[in-house]
């Protein structure tokens, strides 16, 4: 089965003084869906920012997409992040853009046709039953609500990677219920590989998972 | 609305910037026309034995524009009644001749001076009256109002320095967050930077039409004509062509200036 992420001895940090993830091994499927868990400041946003190249590996290789980050050209990198829909923990919705055009941001950057992407980003937001707050900007949302924005934005362009950092963070049962129902669609009907930090992985998965956990700078494959 | 705040700040930034541009270059345009007006009205009387050709006196001189001779007919017409004929004609041959040099350009003192000092070494000059203690007032007053135009040119340009500063920092602190957001969606350079460059050009636009209008509207008013009459000059306020481009290129470039340094000084926030 293809591989799209192979991590190898992977070192993260920010500084010298402190390796936030020390010489990890890891793969994840194409087409697979892994959870990555981990207390509070372990790590979980460190290792998804080196997968989309916001951070190089301190030592170390890690492929993504079958392109090494350690040193990938600005041109190659925009291309791969293009393929990949992100879901931050603290959103990054533009401020002074509309709902509706932020949710079209990967769509535009794609250079789709502005009719077809429209379509897109109405089927979406309905999916996130947000179609009634398309014209509001994002501070006029409630927190919730900002995250099924961002959530809708990362499966806009059906990119072939999903990095969702706690996606259900801010959200009742219900609406928690909707984004794992979005992101299992996802991974079943386009084979999108979906990788979520997480602090609960829900007890009704319909679909079989890889279960990653982050303690002391380790990463152990818990399942 | 929304958008409106967005681009307020930098046209008024922008506009400010014009407004002393274009105030610089009227009071130029002025203090030149007076200049003018001070050197057309500013002459020598140079008195000699023998006649001197209009060539002789421009070899004194690169800035002596023309030479008048002042006829003696009039002095001459008075003694007429009482004095022959032939005497008259003896009369004219002794008299000394009398020159009146108009200058090209108003002079400075020290021009006065050492065209009066070339003048009288030729001998046949007789006397150079240059009215200097009249002109060296006029002169000084000029050269005052040259040192305070100077001035506030200089501190227009320290404000619109520090104004562009805080116009950097806002637009950086406003646009890098969106830049990074679009980075992070794997949006090349220049899109990224469209948005900028975009607002930076719209923004340009409007400001120097601003200017434009509100210059053009002061260069129609009968107020300022009826002020400028006063001084007894009269300029252009505003010139569509000339200064209308001056502040639409100046406000172009300083906008677009503005844009390529926030893009160049952009870097990803982890
Ligand atoms: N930009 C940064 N610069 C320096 N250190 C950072 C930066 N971001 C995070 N850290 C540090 O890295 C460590 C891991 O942070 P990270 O955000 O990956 O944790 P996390 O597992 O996502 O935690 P949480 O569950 O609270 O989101 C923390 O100790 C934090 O202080
Ligand atoms: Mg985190």
């Amino acid at each position: 089965m293809d591989k799209v992420i192979i991590a190898e001895e992977l070192t993260l940090s920010y500084n010298k003084d402190e390796t936030i993830i020390n010489q990890a091994n890891f793969s994840v499927d194409s087409g697979s869906f892994t959870f990555i868990t981990g207390a509070s400041g372990s790590g979980k946003s460190t290792l998804l920012k080196s997968l989309y190249g916001a951070i190089k590996p301190k030592q170390g290789s890690l492929v993504v997409g079958g392109a090494q980050i350690k040193n990938i050209s600005s041109k190659k990198l925009n291309f791969l992040r293009q393929h990949i829909g992100i879901v931050f923990q603290d959103y990054k919705l533009i401020k002074e853009w509309t709902i509706e055009k932020n949710v079209m941001l990967p769509l535009i950057i794609g250079g789709f046709q502005k009719s077809v992407s429209e379509q897109q980003v109405h089927k979406l937001l309905s999916h996130v039953k947000l179609n009634h707050q398309s014209g509001k900007y994002p501070l006029e949302l409630s927190g919730g609500e900002q995250q099924r924005v961002a959530m809708a934005r990362a499966l806009s362009h059906n990119p072939i990677l999903i990095l969702a950092d706690e996606p259900t963070g801010n959200l009742d049962d219900y609406s928690a219920e909707l984004i794992w129902n979005l992101l299992e669609g996802a991974n079943t009907q386009l084979k999108t590989t979906i990788i979520v930090v997480t602090h609960h992985i829900p007890e009704n998965m319909k679909i079989p998972y890889k279960h990653l956990h982050i303690e002391f700078g380790t990463i152990y494959e818990v399942s | 609305m929304k958008s409106l705040k967005n681009h307020f700040s930098l046209i008024l930034a922008l506009f400010s910037i014009l407004f002393a541009i274009q105030i610089f270059i009227i009071n130029d345009r002025a203090l030149e026309a007076y200049e003018q007006k001070l050197s057309s009205s500013y002459s020598m009387i140079v008195v000699s034995n023998v006649a001197i050709s209009n060539d002789t006196f421009k070899t004194y001189s690169s800035n002596i524009e023309k030479v008048d001779i002042l006829s003696a007919d009039e002095i001459i017409k008075k003694l007429q009644e009482n004095i022959s004929q032939k005497n008259i004609e003896l009369l004219k041959l002794s008299l000394p001749k009398f020159y009146r040099i108009h200058l090209k350009t108003f002079p400075t003192s020290y021009e006065v001076e050492s065209l009066t000092k070339t003048l009288k070494k030729n001998s046949s000059i007789t006397r150079v009256e240059d009215f200097s203690s009249n002109h060296d007032t006029v002169y000084k007053l000029l050269l005052l109002f040259k040192q305070i135009t100077q001035l506030f040119t200089l501190v227009i340009l320290l404000v619109t320095v520090l104004l562009i500063a805080k116009e950097l920092r806002i637009w950086q602190f406003k646009h890098s967050e969106r830049m990074n957001i679009m980075g992070l969606f794997g949006a090349p350079v220049w899109l990224r930077s469209a948005v900028l460059f975009r607002l930076a050009l719209i923004d340009a636009l409007i400001a120097s039409f601003m200017a434009i209008f509100f210059f053009y509207g002061i260069s129609m008013s009968t107020w300022t004509a009826d002020q400028l009459s006063v001084i007894g000059i009269d300029i252009t306020i505003f010139e569509w062509l000339s200064d209308g481009s001056i502040l639409l290129g100046v406000a172009v470039l300083i906008s677009i200036l503005l844009a390529s340094l926030i893009v160049v000084g952009y870097k990803e926030e982890v």
